[in-house]
């Protein structure tokens, strides 16, 4: 099979995911339940973003014994993390067939100028991104599916609608350019003419576009899912918040009706406590400031 | 004639644009008193069985679902739409509308790096385009159950009265030809 037929079915398999609720656990019970509770793939990993903030130093892929636990734990798809520009974490990755690296600025980048050419890779990528020239520059080393960056274990949306309003709003402007403006843009935004050109086309990204980064309630879920993502990751907001199974299901339930504001006070009720949350203001480290 | 494609999670886009395509007229389900409208046929799009078991489950769609499919509604259950309908699902788990005779074999090709495209014969329409993300097979066949397709010995698309179940994506393909055996059936 060609790398082109590859890159196909990845993005297709990102396809399959939209809808959906993507859950970070660390341990197989934790994905057990994330399973149990509606979650369409699972991100597994050592330590949740909030407890990678609160310990310190340098994050780095999980134990590999860790993650094929995971795996056989869950039959839904199981992705794991590499840091930026770290390729031989990627090429550990794929040697245990995760379904999904993220290749993200939650861990310690490893490289700080080059990311990871993705095309070199059998099994897909997902990136985050928070403006349209990021998405579309991590398109073009072949992520196959992108995130907003958010900020990861804060518990705060604000990150993520910020990421998503700009890339809508940036996607918007593409498609009301002529034609002739378009390679102006694709300098502006560094990025390949070709990318910018399916955008103004398409009106959206060539790749299944999620949002990450602080969703902690079923209200966020559906914030994110109105602003035009297609789906949702939600890290620390799960398993740091008071009742992680009832919380996890009603954020799923809020991904599929996030416009029924009925069904989502319902679902909004009685959920325990949130994760108590640090605001953006008051942190030191931005972790999507890693990476562009 | 209207399609109905549920609309809980995964590639359900892809099943509308399929039948935009095709100048066909569709609603989502998402809730139960979108069962309220009427509909000929019904589409159960590729995406996580479990993620759309449980909620069919929890959001009251399960039983009139299957009623409506036992009442003769022409369903067409693409790769995770196959596993709702299958009678029967070899892990072990529990099966979820249940009213195709089949025993289906969850993610049958392994994880992502065994997901593949190829072409097969299908029905009478000869070959066609198979896209296969993370996919399922059909391991067993009930009574009455006509194989429509197999690749490398195994049965990825079948028949049974007003239903149609498949491993693949056509709808990611653009295979008019699943769709169209589908809405011969909702006449």
């Amino acid at each position: 099979m060609n790398q082109n037929e590859r890159y196909e079915l990845n993005k297709e398999l990102a396809q399959m995911l939209k809808g959906g609720v993507i859950m970070d656990v660390t341990t197989p019970e934790q994905a057990e339940i994330a399973q149990a509770a509606g979650a369409c793939a699972v991100m597994a990993l050592e330590k949740i973003p909030a407890d990678i903030r609160a310990a310190g130093g340098v994050a780095r892929m999980s134990d590999p014994k860790m993650i094929k636990e995971i795996q056989a734990a869950v039959s839904i798809p199981v992705m794991a993390k590499c840091r930026i520009g770290h390729f031989a974490e990627a090429q550990i990755l794929e040697a245990i067939e995760i379904d999904y690296i993220d290749e993200s600025e939650v861990l310690s980048p490893a490289d700080d100028v080059y990311h990871i050419d993705k095309t070199q890779f059998r099994v897909p990528f997902v990136c985050g991104a928070k403006d349209l020239g990021e998405a579309l520059r991590r398109i073009s080393e072949g992520a196959s599916m992108i995130r907003t960056k958010g900020e990861p274990g804060t518990g705060d949306v604000v990150q993520a609608v910020r990421h998503m309003r700009k890339m809508q709003k940036q996607m918007a402007e593409i498609t009301s350019m002529r034609k002739d403006e378009l390679y102006q843009a694709a300098k502006d935004l560094q990025v390949p003419y070709e990318l910018v050109r399916y955008v103004q086309e398409n009106g959206k990204l060539p790749v299944v576009n999620f949002a990450a980064g602080g969703i902690a309630t079923p209200a966020d879920a559906a914030l994110m899912m109105q602003l035009g993502a297609e789906g949702v990751f939600v890290g620390s907001g799960i398993f740091k918040s008071g009742n992680p199974a009832k919380r996890a299901q009603a954020i799923v339930k809020a991904v599929t009706n996030y416009k029924d504001a009925a069904l989502l006070a319902e679902l909004s009720e009685d959920l325990g406590e949130a994760m108590v949350g640090i605001n953006e203001s008051e942190i030191e480290l931005l972790m999507a400031e890693r990476g562009k | 004639m209207k399609a109905a494609v549920l609309a809980l999670q995964g590639a359900f886009a892809e099943q509308e644009h399929m039948l935009g395509e095709m100048g066909v007229e569709y609603f989502e389900i998402r809730r139960k008193q979108d069962l309220g409208q009427e509909f000929d046929a019904l589409i159960l799009p590729g995406g996580e069985s479990t993620v759309m078991g449980k909620l069919m489950r929890e959001l009251g769609l399960m039983e009139p679902i299957r009623e409506k499919i036992k009442n003769g509604l022409p369903v067409l259950g693409t790769c995770a739409g196959l596993i709702l309908l299958a009678g029967e699902l070899s892990d072990g788990e529990a099966p979820h509308l249940a009213t195709l005779p089949v025993t289906v074999k969850r993610n049958a090709y392994g994880r992502q790096l065994g997901s593949f495209r190829t072409e097969a014969a299908f029905g009478k329409t000869g070959e066609i385009p198979m896209v296969f993300i993370r996919a399922p097979y059909i391991e067993k066949t009930g009574e009455g159950v006509e194989v429509l397709a197999k690749v490398d010995g195994h049965i990825v698309a079948v028949r049974y009265k007003n239903q149609i179940g498949v491993s693949f994506h056509p709808e990611l393909a653009g295979v008019r030809s699943v769709y169209e055996m589908l809405f011969a059936k909702a006449g």
